[in-house]
């Protein structure tokens, strides 16, 4: 099946800087993709260099194909039609991403005509129509009102109404619950996965939360100081992490039940994308680092059906057990 | 046994709130009638969402304002007059930990300085001693002297919530108040923290109120942990015990709400309705808009916190009023 997006060897600097250092990653119609990893990992960086959002003085290369057409570097008119119509994206930050002098429905309503070719009273009952899907009461009126008379949760189903006013096929979640109470991100990460089922859009939920995007996504990218260092099935990746990077946030994670263990804390910080140490990224905060790792930066193998690590260690290990278990 | 090192005996706190610029003022019970008590050595975990009430009560614990009604004991005694030398000594033994370290610390000042200034408001040593006692902090938060004659803009997010911890224990503490002291750091950074949080409980038998919307967090260091909705308790017990069978329908939703790895999210309690605003606090029980079982009683009566067994308390009427879970 041909990928609905398919981001091939992307790479960003700012100022000679490199913060995101190749990153390859599809997506099916339909589909639903994790990426986690800490702050700085280029989690959005990705998605903003594929949707040309960055600003001018971004260097970036690479390539970005939506449905086999490259996108990265197209024309404005052309980026146009695909931002907002094609893939929409959300944000952690709603409030920020609304006018507050404007009427939700003048603000519903421009997306609308930007991306839908609809007239007079049609827009505005599109526009009900979306608040009414996004679960906000008595749409009718509410459209009347400006962002600060909605609460945080409801501001989030709103910018959820605008993502979807274009019908994309690809909506980005860039951290869309973490400034929400955990009762509130539960409602939005329902909404988020029943509007998914109906619409049979496709999604990528970028998150530093394991749990969320463990249990919302197929399938889940681990990302760390620019790159994909592992991805999986959910499922596997969760219970069965490779990649030490990906096994040290798991182990990070406190259990919420079960017996008390400590955490096994990764020790180091993140390294500064300007003295980015030769080869493998996380090899001076790796326990299992070797020789080989700091020669060059391991790139992303496959080492079963649908599973793919970039390390030099994890490889060989994993290739010599399934040596072993097919004799 | 030695007595509780922290008292609180039905603690209020009321402000008054402005909606608009011609609105009327509002009352807001950001703290209604909460007590707790933390034995010595032992944490509790104070858990709850924005406007619980969590941070509020964490702050009249430590004396940084007064309640409206009801006291805080701590080793035995009422909370001194502010301003009173008897206060400077109390306030010496209890410290705070905020979120946001960056905010907590001076950015002109070498962080060493920072780690030095309780010593010296609280006159505490020789210049030699105190010298000795921040390289003596520093390697209790494990970093190095070399760590202490940076600025905060050069220090990463967890070494500087490091540091803000090393000049809470300055002063050697009995008493830590911690406000989210990890929620604004990554996951494996969080770890380190946590785990250092807990080896430095241990060593220097510090007594705890942990404050953090992370159930997770909150589980890995507390004992005991009190669930807050709208300045009340609804729920306390002991920390496995609770997560593992929340009583309350508010603890219930708020566990279930809590992702976790390799669990799909069916059979998910997803509450209706919005976050409570607190100055529109709802008759009865304040959960009972939003609760999946509420019955007639939930709006008119405020349900008290009692014992259900062992050493959990629930205020929640299904729960307490056996006779009520039967008639519904």
């Amino acid at each position: 099946m041909k990928p609905l997006v398919s981001i091939e060897d992307l790479r960003v600097a700012f100022g000679g800087v490199p913060v995101l250092r190749g990153v390859d990653i599809a997506l099916q119609k339909g589909e639903a993709v994790g990426l986690v990893g800490e702050s700085g990992s280029g989690k959005s960086v990705t998605w903003l260099a594929a949707l040309g959002l960055l600003p001018r003085h971004a260097q970036v290369s690479g390539s970005v194909r939506l449905d086999g057409r490259q996108i990265l570097g197209a024309p404005a008119n052309e980026l146009d039609h695909v931002r907002g119509g094609r893939i929409a994206m959300i944000f952690q930050d709603p409030a920020s991403a609304l006018n507050p002098v404007l009427t939700i429905r003048r603000q519903l309503c421009e997306a609308l005509a930007l991306h839908r070719d609809l007239q007079g009273n049609a827009v505005k009952a599109e526009a009900r129509r979306l608040l009414d899907l996004v679960g906000i009461p008595d749409a009718g009126r509410r459209l009347e009102a400006y962002p600060h008379e909605f609460s945080g949760g409801q501001v989030q189903r709103i910018m959820i109404a605008m993502a979807l006013a274009g019908n994309p096929d690809l909506l980005i979640a860039d951290e869309p619950t973490t400034a929400l109470d955990a009762t509130i991100q539960a409602q939005i990460l329902e909404l988020l996965s029943t509007v998914r089922r109906e619409l049979g859009m496709a999604m990528v939920l970028i998150s530093h939360d394991l749990g969320v995007v463990a249990e919302n996504c197929d399938r889940v990218a681990v990302m760390y100081a620019g790159r994909i260092v592992e991805q999986a099935p959910s499922n596997q990746l969760f219970a069965d992490p490779v990649h030490p990077y990906a096994q040290g946030l798991i182990g990070a994670l406190p259990p919420l039940d079960g017996p008390r263990r400590r955490l096994t804390a990764i020790p180091g910080t993140v390294p500064d994308p300007a003295h980015m140490p030769g080869g493998c990224a996380f090899a001076p905060r790796c326990a299992l680092v070797a020789d080989a790792c700091g020669l060059a930066a391991p790139t992303l193998a496959p080492i079963a059906d649908d599973r793919s690590v970039a390390c030099v260690q994890a490889e060989a290990s994993r290739r010599a057990v399934l040596g072993i278990a097919a004799e | 046994m030695s007595p509780p090192l922290v008292e609180v005996s039905a603690i209020s706190r009321t402000y008054a709130m402005r909606s608009g610029m011609f609105g009327r003022a509002a009352a807001v019970h950001a703290v209604d009638g909460v007590s707790l008590t933390i034995a010595r050595g032992q944490t509790l975990g104070l858990v709850g969402e924005s406007g619980s009430g969590k941070s509020t009560t964490g702050r009249i614990v430590l004396g940084l304002e007064p309640p409206d009604s009801g006291e805080v004991r701590f080793d035995g005694k009422p909370m001194a007059a502010p301003g009173t030398t008897a206060w400077r000594a109390q306030r010496a033994r209890m410290q705070m930990i905020f979120q946001d370290p960056l905010g907590a610390l001076d950015r002109r000042l070498p962080v060493a300085a920072q780690i030095r200034e309780p010593l010296d408001i609280h006159d505490i040593g020789t210049p030699a001693v105190r010298e000795e006692r921040v390289r003596e902090l520093l390697r209790a938060v494990e970093l190095t002297p070399a760590h202490g004659a940076r600025y905060p803009g050069a220090l990463s997010g967890g070494q500087r919530q490091r540091i803000v911890l090393a000049r809470a224990l300055a002063t050697k503490p009995d008493f830590l108040v911690c406000d989210e002291p990890v929620s604004a750091l990554d996951v494996s950074i969080q770890a380190q923290v946590v785990n250092l949080l807990c080896d430095l409980q241990a060593q220097l038998s510090l007594t705890l109120l942990f404050i953090s919307h992370d159930l997770r967090v909150v589980r890995q260091i507390s004992n005991v942990v009190a669930v807050m909705y709208l300045g009340r308790i609804v729920e306390i017990g002991s920390a496995d015990d609770l997560f593992a069978r929340p009583e309350h329908p508010y603890t219930q939703a708020l566990v279930s709400a809590s992702p976790a790895p390799g669990r799909r999210s069916a059979g998910r309690i997803v509450l209706s309705g919005d976050p409570p605003n607190p100055a529109a606090r709802p008759a009865g029980c304040a959960f009972h808009p939003r609760c999946p079982s509420a019955i007639a009683r939930c709006k008119s009566e405020v349900p008290a916190l009692e014992t259900v067994g062992g050493d959990r308390q629930v205020a929640c009427h299904l729960v307490t009023g056996a006779a009520t879970r039967d008639a519904a």
